[in-house]
Formats: C-alpha cells, structure tokens, sequence
C-alpha cells in the first residue's frame, strides 16, 4: 500500500471522574494563584469524553481498521474502569506525583492503550483474537480528551 | 513531551459575502443567500488548538487564563458582535469563512502567551467548518 488507503476510525466514550490541580513543590498561595479554583483540595468534577483514533488500512476481507466492539472494550478495560468514577489524584497511580491536568491525561491515556491496540490491534487476527478481524498494522494515532466542550487537549505520541 | 491544549469560543457576526470584481448577478449566483444585500449572521465557533512541551511543573501546555485573554483581546472584543465585512481586514477580502479562519490564525500566531499555534478552525454552521495551520 502506498498510504493513501490509510484510514482513521475513531471511537468515543465518557467517564466522569473528579480531580484538582496541585503541585506539592509549591508553597499554598502559588498552587492557588497559578491553579485558580482548580485548585481547591476537595477537588472537583467533569464529564470526560475521549476519543480514540487509530490509524490503519481496512481489512480486505472485512472491511474494519480494527473491530469496533474490540477498541470498546479495550478503552473499558484499560482506561474506564480506571477512570470512571473515581478521584484521579487519589485513585490512578500515575496521577500518584503528576497533576491530572488534561494534557496528562491524554498523555496517561495513550501509555494505557498503546500497547494493547498496537500489539492486538496490530495482529492479523486467528487464535485467542479470532472474530475481532482488525487488519494488520493498526496503531494508535491519536489521544484527544474534552474536558468541558470548549477544553480539550490532544497527544499524538512521541514525534 | 509534546502535546496540544484546544479551546473553542464563539464569535457572533455578520457578513455579507459579494466582491466588486464581479457584476450584481454574477455575485448572486457565486454566493446565492449569502449575497443578500443587508448580510446575515452567525455564531461562528473559532477552536484555537496550541501544541507544545508539557510543563513539568503545572502539567500545561499553555495557561487557558492566559490563552483567553490572549484570543479575547486579539479576536473575540475585534470581531464578536461586529460586522465583519466593516473590519480593515476585510476591506479588500470577501468574509469568506476561509478568508476569517486565514485572519484569525495570523491574527493569533505571534500572539500566545506560550506553545505554537497548531490550527485555527473556525465552524460558521454545525455542517460546515474550515481550518487552517502553520503547514499551510
């Protein structure tokens, strides 16, 4: 293929999770003055949604990029069941000494998925991952998270 | 690590879309409705999306209060509830959704409080949308 088969499919899902912005090196009155009412330690909540594109050349017997039931329950597996609510500073390990501002979200998000859509989803299917039928070679392309409609922040991976 | 910080805001405006190089009845077939002589008007979306190094200390790319005020002095207090084809910048460009979308984006480019800008897309209606980068 010459690249111009390549598709992008995207899948969207919602968790609501609650969070605040703090960083522990900062004295009080800096964390507020930069944080804003981010900051407020009991902390505060949003309808997350997120949407995940990967990238790939439609299967030639069936069609998909990747089965859209299989990115389903990758994303509950291995994000919502984490997120959803839950506290992400207190409950997710890897917002343990990182701010879950919404770009390390989306950063946190894409180390989540990337090695199970870019091994699984890159598979060309048979055995335990029969009846998925994602096309070889689908990667993860891109990790966008709203956090208000008007808010959102996008990582697309190491350039 | 590099990422992107996007924010939509919405500017109310009018425009008339009609060129002097063309005659009264070929701007109408150019533009059709949009050629009514009194304008007409929309609540345009303008997503303004910043790509840069994730601050290590505050998790951000770009500071949104200091985003707002950035695209609120630059574009939303020059062209909301305004008529656009008054603006200077339209004096000799039809308010083309393109043309606005071109306008914002150079209007805004030197003008971040941080990052690069990455893309403006501007949404005149909820079936049409138009986007421009620095790639051209």
């Amino acid at each position: 293929m010459d690249g111009v088969d390549m598709i992008l499919l995207t899948r969207r899902a919602v968790f609501c999770a609650s969070h605040y912005y703090w960083n522990e090196a900062w004295p009080a009155e800096k964390n507020e003055q930069v944080f804003g009412r981010c900051a407020n330690r009991h902390g505060h909540g949003h309808n997350y949604t997120l949407e995940v594109t990967v990238a790939g050349e439609p299967d030639p017997v069936t069609g998909f990029v990747v089965d859209l039931k299989w990115l389903k329950d990758v994303m509950e597996r291995e994000v919502l069941s984490a997120y959803d609510h839950k506290h992400l500073n207190l409950e997710t390990p890897e917002f343990k000494n990182t701010i879950p501002t919404t770009e390390n979200i989306a950063i946190a998000i894409w180390k989540r998925l990337e090695p199970a859509v870019n091994s699984e989803g890159g598979a060309s299917g048979g055995g335990a991952t029969a009846g998925r039928a994602a096309a070889g070679g689908a990667k993860l392309s891109r990790i966008r998270v709203y956090e208000t409609p008007e808010i959102f922040a996008e990582y697309r991976g190491e350039a | 690590m590099k990422a992107y910080f996007g924010r939509r805001y919405m500017v109310s405006a009018s425009h008339r879309l009609n060129t002097e190089a063309l005659t009264a009845e070929e701007n109408r077939a150019a533009y059709g409705k949009c050629n009514n002589a009194h304008g007409h008007g929309h609540n345009y979306v303008v997503e303004v999306l910043v790509g840069g190094a994730v601050d290590a200390e505050t998790g951000m790319v770009v500071d949104l209060v200091a985003l707002d005020k950035a695209v609120g002095e630059r574009i939303l207090d020059r062209f909301d509830h305004a008529n656009l084809n008054l603006d200077p910048l339209f004096a000799d460009r039809v308010p083309t959704t393109e043309n606005f979308c071109t306008a914002i984006f150079a209007l805004l480019c030197d003008a971040l409080p941080g990052g690069e800008l990455e893309h403006v897309r501007v949404e005149e209606t909820e079936n049409n949308f138009f986007e421009c980068s620095a790639r051209g």
